[in-house]
């Protein structure tokens, strides 16, 4: 039974997108592979609006006091079992963010990721890299 | 007659000007005549309100209001000091609709309390962020603040 | 095209019973008043250039916003240059222009794909965004990276553009100016388009001029500023330069300046990349100098402000950054009160917030004063508006 429920999530996995106090370049390239250059649909991934009907959620920015009660709420209403992936350098380790004062934690204290993908801001095929990466840690 | 004399003539010795270059004036104005001047140059002028700056200074808080006179090619820049410890100065909002946000943030980020403003609120700092805590100014010690507030 | 789209909700992100970027109450199908909470994106930037070197100021103001990620460079360099009045080399003024330009384009391709999907033209968001990529792949072989492209420093720039490029990229530039002409005559022929557009979210000149809204907006209703022109700076001087006005201020007014502007854009490239001078690209300076200085640049949204007082050391004293959408969303108020709520998404798309505000929308009804439509059945009742016009 829990075969064909993994079976399941690595056909088609749905992504939710959840963005902390970004700069909004990561959340670009992220669209960006919606796309037809890159296109992610032909991987059977969806982006969806509601967080509870994801499997994967795409963190993205650093996470500020204003926010962060809502983030932490947001990551709740996930169902889980679930993967966390970190877009860019901010959500890898709060970037050059790290000496401000509305600045709380790094965010992986915050939500276990699983995938770090590194970049300001990453590529849309490392985004789909790291999505795939993810998948083959189930 | 350019605009700087204009604004020279009308103003007199009230004001300090500076033209520091052909496209960046600057003019040192005291507290009680900054309305009448940022009237003047706003509606008489026809200038284009740009932003205000506010830095903290030992003496007080320096207000810079930046207008620009697009058809001029020029920036003019009002210097005004709100000293310490009262930091207290007139709302430009009802006849500069523009400085609304501006002064809000400068009230939130270093503590200047603009009198008759509509909605002196929070703009950028998060709500449970603590009251009286200014992150722009300067750290000060306890030892300095006597001196400071004698001043 | 059919109500059910293959496209997903798109850049939205769901909302939660707190404070929202945009409320709007409503009375029945009117909105009556409306406010925007700001605060969420607040990462204390200007606190941070205090305790950076001007170097690495320049790649903190870059990740202010992503999408207009060179103007508050390009700005800020210009305020440090103002200090001590630093010359830049013409070489480098040209390539600071035509990187403006490039932005531009991206900038308004980005938004057109918004708003069409705000409006219920998914294929406009699917093509606006795939004919984004070419200008995309020029920045990448000018800079290295599709976005935070680091170009510039003061005193210049950080990479030229070599002579032996330059055809290919007069060749893609050909391309984008194809796609430019073609969307530009689809938005402003388009019957169904124009009676949606026309005459929603009227902003008066007298307004305009009062709440010192910039850029497109400012345009849109007929107020005549553009800082190219009127400071001139970089290469804008040496280049033919166009500015559009409109008079109307309506959303299709706005929609058409920037359609315009990007067509103008791409004759603006082709003339620097054939004039650009030979020469050094960079002033190799090592000092800023005591003093005040002024940037300004004019940004897809309107004028960017950078103030900066040096003390002679290698921090800056103080650095304050205006982006252009601090004085351009206040400004929705005005437009939005009187208007139906099916046309509130769109209202407030138009004045182009930094896209991260838009996604937080909220409807509450005055007298229950209860939150009644969240931001995607918001942008749902604007599509359904369209379809209904189409019949």
């Amino acid at each position: 039974m829990f075969n064909l429920f993994k079976w399941g999530f690595k056909k088609s996995p749905w992504v939710y997108h959840l963005a902390a106090s970004a700069c909004n370049n990561c959340d670009i390239e992220l669209l960006d592979a919606l796309t037809p250059k890159h296109d992610i649909e032909r991987f059977g991934m969806v982006l969806v609006g509601s967080p509870r009907h994801a499997d994967i959620i795409i963190v993205s920015g650093i996470v500020n006091r204003q926010s962060i009660e809502r983030f932490k709420r947001t990551y709740d209403q996930v169902p889980k079992p679930n993967l966390v992936v970190a877009i860019g350098a901010c959500a890898c380790s709060a970037n050059m963010f790290r000496d401000s004062y509305n600045f709380v934690k790094p965010m992986d204290e915050i939500v276990p990721v699983d995938v770090y993908v590194p970049g300001c801001p990453p590529k849309p095929e490392a985004i789909i890299a790291g999505i795939v990466k993810a998948l083959e840690k189930l | 007659m350019n605009i700087v004399e204009q604004i020279k003539e009308k103003f007199g010795d009230k004001i300090k000007v500076f033209e520091r270059s052909s496209k960046r004036t600057y003019i040192d104005v005291p507290k009680e005549e900054a309305k009448d001047l940022a009237r003047y140059i706003f509606k008489d002028l026809k200038a284009r309100f740009s932003i205000a700056t506010g830095t903290d200074t030992r003496p007080g808080i320096e207000i810079l209001y930046h207008f620009a006179l697009d058809k001029h090619n020029l920036f003019v820049t009002l210097r005004v000091l709100v000293k310490k410890p009262e930091l207290t100065m007139e709302t430009f909002s009802d006849i500069i609709p523009a400085t609304n946000w501006i002064e809000r943030e400068i009230h939130e980020m270093l503590g200047v309390n603009f009198l008759g403003h509509p909605n002196l609120t929070r703009l950028l700092l998060p709500d449970d962020w603590k009251e009286g805590e200014y992150p722009f100014r300067k750290k000060t010690f306890e030892s300095e603040k006597e001196y400071l507030e004698n001043k | 095209m059919a109500k059910e789209t293959i496209i997903p909700i798109g850049p939205f992100h769901p909302l939660l019973e707190e404070p929202e970027f945009f409320k709007f109450y409503v009375e029945g199908e009117k909105v009556v008043d409306a406010e925007v909470r700001v605060g969420y994106n607040h990462r204390g930037i200007e606190k941070m250039a205090e305790g950076k070197t001007y170097d690495q100021d320049t790649f903190l103001v870059e990740r202010i916003c992503g999408i207009c990620s060179t103007s508050h460079p390009f700005a800020f360099v210009q305020a440090v240059e103002d200090v001590s009045g630093i010359e830049v080399p013409e070489r480098a003024k040209y390539i600071r222009t035509i990187i403006g330009e490039l932005e531009r384009i991206h900038s308004h391709f980005l938004w057109l794909g918004l708003a069409g999907h705000f409006i219920g033209y998914n294929t406009v968001f699917m093509w606006a965004w795939k004919y984004r990529e070419p200008v995309l792949d020029i920045f990448e072989a000018i800079s290295g990276n599709r976005n935070h492209y680091a170009m510039f420093k003061f005193g210049g720039v950080r990479r030229d553009i070599k002579d032996e490029n330059i055809p290919g990229l007069l060749k893609a530039i050909d391309e984008v100016e194809k796609f430019a002409n073609m969307l530009t005559k689809a938005v402003m022929d388009d019957p169904v388009i124009q009676a949606r557009l026309k005459g929603i979210g009227i902003l008066k000149k007298q307004d305009a001029i009062e709440m010192g809204v910039l850029g497109p907006v400012a345009r849109a209703s007929g107020v005549d500023i553009d800082v190219r022109r009127d400071h001139p700076y970089a290469a804008y001087d040496k280049v033919d330069l166009k500015v559009i006005v409109a008079g109307a201020g309506d959303v299709f007014d706005k929609a058409a300046v920037r359609l315009l502007e990007s067509i103008e854009s791409v004759k603006m490239i082709r003339e620097c990349l054939k004039k650009m001078p030979a020469g050094s690209f960079d002033a190799d300076v090592r000092e800023v100098g005591v003093g005040e200085g002024i940037g300004l640049h004019e940004a897809p949204r309107g004028e960017c402000f950078h103030y900066i007082l040096s003390n002679g050391t290698n921090y800056p004293e103080r650095h304050k950054i205006r982006a252009p959408s601090f004085m351009n969303v206040p400004s929705f108020k005005k437009t939005v009160i009187g208007e139906s709520i099916a046309d509130a998404a769109l209202i407030t798309a138009a004045v182009d917030p930094c896209y991260c505000c838009t996604e937080r929308m909220a409807v509450v009804d005055r007298n229950s004063n209860k939150v009644v439509l969240t931001g995607p059945e918001l942008v749902r009742l604007c599509q359904e508006k369209t379809e209904k016009l189409r019949k």
